[in-house]
């Protein structure tokens, strides 16, 4: 009907003219929903931000990564991690002739050393690696070349430095072609790795030495055993079959029956990923709700102030019925009163939202992501909280009796 | 709902029969109206008198379609009002009552204009903006505000503010113009000015009903109507001597001498 909807404009327009006049009022209302709202956008995207930056460094790992190490050992029926590997080259070879969703395999081993390259001396972990691992860890070469696979075989000393090693021995940046002593044994410096930064427990994955894994083994270590073996699956959806492969291949050869106990464990990237998303999550979460209370308190505070304003323009509210407002032309008019404050508010608290997680990333350096998902649901929310805080108040200005709100002092 | 139609303009424009109001406060009922009958012509101007207690408040109350009888009718322009529920009463409120209040009212912060068109707002003419200004400015200027229609309520004086009430109570045209002690915050030359408004009015057709405790204002009515005891106790028309301007008052014959209470016992008139 025309005339009505002419009549609700009209009462929207009342609505917004009392917010217009009391501004100082309807900012301090709004300032509970602006934080609120503010909050809400800002922890997410510190959240959202800390998430997928911890994603980052997981898929920094390589791709479809799956990593085994030594479980624990049985000896004479005492179950116990011995920190001895099972692990032996032959292993990886097997892996890769008979598990077909495997693509890479590298053996892996490690020592610890202390370097010298002329004047400098660095110390430092030497891991020994075969040809894929630069596949697996899609990790390339920034200057000069991998070690091949004749280096492998041959067991020569020849090394690829980390960036971080590479800088703190050859300051200059000739470091290609150089040659650096390993525990007084001196190896020909080959390659020089990407930078890639650091791992998810914040170590710096460029201080490490790159040699193959027999020249460490022989030379180096004088041990039979690997350390590790690095896997990469065929494609994402094989990860699942390679593991179940390896672990197969492994208790065949390892001896070890089905139902017992492997002397092997695995890890994927995707178990490492959800562990670690999980993590992320629970901060998003913990986060987001310190932040949805702040937005409810907003509401209780928007309550508060209509609930004043009603005692306060209870006058005004008898003028209003005694002149021919109905009860629900007074409802509307509070009711949207209290939904502008929110909405107000909230599109405030939006740009705040916009403004402050930049703010976060320039001056404390955390990463930050605004999800829109979070915008949206932090405007509904404050545009919701109007509605329902602002309701009671408006339905008490709706049924006073004017009589008495005409005679109210 | 839309309100019935109108009577024909010979009927009364308002017709109280029997009236009673009986208000329960815990155990004990008050009985402030005890029967009422009242009959208000078109174009009449009628002061409605009493002391507190009277009953004379519950009255206007009902006049003024704020509250509903215990029992009796009130028909007002032909409609019975007497058993409309909140909604209806709302609406006949806006269309048919222009109320102006003792202590003005007018909505802080708000120019004069704005407060005059806020029946319109509430009303079924369905006026757009541009209607609804001249309608206010119109209203603005038969009380003599010409002029002044963007000032705001703390930029005019007393007089000044209860004619922007006075306008906003015209604004819809209504039956009966129902003024409640209008003059109490006034001064007494203010007093005499805006019941000079309420003459205008009067003089041009409007009825009017006016609640006073004062003889002096009463005084400028064509009718007293002197309520006690929740029962109408004096009826009277007055032989009015009206002065156009309060200047010219001094030279007529003193309106207060055709007043036929200031001659009753002093405990029987109102303080």
């Amino acid at each position: 009907m025309k005339v009505s909807a002419m009549r609700m404009l009209n009462i929207t327009k009342v609505g917004l003219m009392a917010i217009a006049r009391n501004k100082m009022r309807s900012l301090l209302t709004m300032l509970g929903i602006i934080i609120g709202v503010a909050c809400v956008i800002t922890m997410v995207a510190v959240g959202t931000g800390a998430s997928s930056s911890i994603q980052a460094t997981i898929n920094s790992l390589g791709s479809n990564f799956i990593m085994i190490f030594p479980g624990a050992a049985m000896s004479g029926g005492m179950r116990s991690f011995t920190g001895e590997s099972k692990l032996t080259p032959e292993d990886v070879t097997a892996i890769k002739a008979e598990c077909p969703a495997v693509s890479y395999a590298s053996a892996g081993t490690r020592t610890n050393a202390q370097i010298v390259a002329g004047e400098q001396n660095w110390g430092t972990q030497v891991w020994g690696v075969d040809v894929d691992w630069p596949f697996i860890r899609a990790w390339n070469v920034a200057d000069g070349d991998f070690f091949t696979d004749v280096d492998v075989r041959t067991a020569t000393r020849v090394c690829v430095l980390g960036a971080t090693v590479a800088e703190n021995l050859f300051p200059a940046g000739d470091a290609v072609g150089s040659s650096i002593r390993i525990k007084h044994l001196p190896f020909k410096v080959v390659g020089v790795l990407e930078r890639k930064g650091g791992n998810m427990m914040g170590q710096d994955q460029d201080d490490q030495i790159i040699a193959p894994y027999t020249t460490v083994m022989k030379q180096l270590l004088g041990s039979p055993r690997i350390s590790m073996i690095y896997i990469s699956a065929r494609s994402a959806d094989q990860v699942q079959e390679a593991q179940n492969e390896i672990d197969a291949l492994m208790r065949q050869r390892h001896r070890i029956p089905p139902g017992q106990e492997s002397d092997v464990n695995m890890r994927s990237q995707e178990e490492i990923a959800s562990t670690s998303e999980q993590t992320s999550k629970t901060l998003s979460i913990l986060l987001g709700s310190a932040a949805a209370i702040s937005l409810l308190v907003g509401g209780i505070g928007i309550m508060n102030i209509m609930l004043v304003s009603v005692t306060e323009r209870t006058r005004e509210i008898g003028v209003r019925l005694a002149i021919g407002a109905k009860g629900r032309h007074v409802l509307l008019q509070f009711l949207l009163e209290a939904i502008a404050l929110s909405v107000v508010g909230g599109a405030i608290g939006v740009g705040l939202g916009l403004l402050i997680p930049n703010l976060v990333t320039r001056f404390a350096g955390l990463p930050t992501q605004v999800s829109t998902g979070s915008v949206l649901l932090a405007f509904g929310f404050a545009a919701a909280i109007g509605v329902f805080f602002g309701f009671y108040p408006a339905r008490k200005a709706s049924r006073l009796d004017p009589i008495d709100a005409l005679r109210y002092e | 709902m839309a309100p019935p139609q109108s009577a024909p303009a010979t009927a009364p424009v308002l017709e109280i029969h029997d009236l009673t109001k009986v208000y329960r406060m815990g155990e004990v009922e008050v009985h402030a109206l005890k029967g009422i009958n009242l009959s208000v012509e078109q174009g009449e101007f009628v002061a409605i008198m009493g002391p507190s207690g009277s009953g004379k408040s519950t009255l206007m109350n009902i006049i003024g379609c704020l509250d509903r009888p215990t029992a009796g009718t009130y028909r007002l322009d032909g409609i019975d009002v007497s058993r409309l529920d909140r909604d209806q009463r709302a609406e006949i409120r806006n269309d048919k009552i222009g109320f102006v209040f003792q202590s003005f009212n007018l909505l802080a912060r708000t120019r004069a204009t704005e407060n005059v068109e806020l029946p319109l707002l509430y009303g079924n003419l369905g006026l757009t903006a541009p209607e609804r200004a001249k309608r206010s400015r119109e209203a603005l200027a038969r009380v003599g505000l010409a002029g002044r229609e963007d000032h705001y309520p703390s930029q005019l004086s007393g007089g000044q503010q209860q004619r922007v009430a006075i306008a906003r109570a015209l604004v819809t045209d209504p039956a009966i113009l129902l003024a409640d002690e209008p003059t109490g915050n006034l001064d007494s030359r203010t007093s005499e000015e805006v019941i000079g408004i309420f003459q205008g009015l009067n003089d041009a057709g409007k009825t009017v009903i006016l609640i006073t405790h004062e003889p002096d204002i009463a005084a400028h009515a064509r009718r007293v109507v002197y309520v006690r005891d929740g029962l109408i106790w004096r009826d009277e028309r007055i032989v009015q001597v009206r002065a156009k301007h309060p200047d010219a008052a001094a030279e007529g014959p003193e309106p207060a001498v055709a007043f036929p209470f200031t001659i009753a016992p002093p405990e029987e008139v109102v303080r």
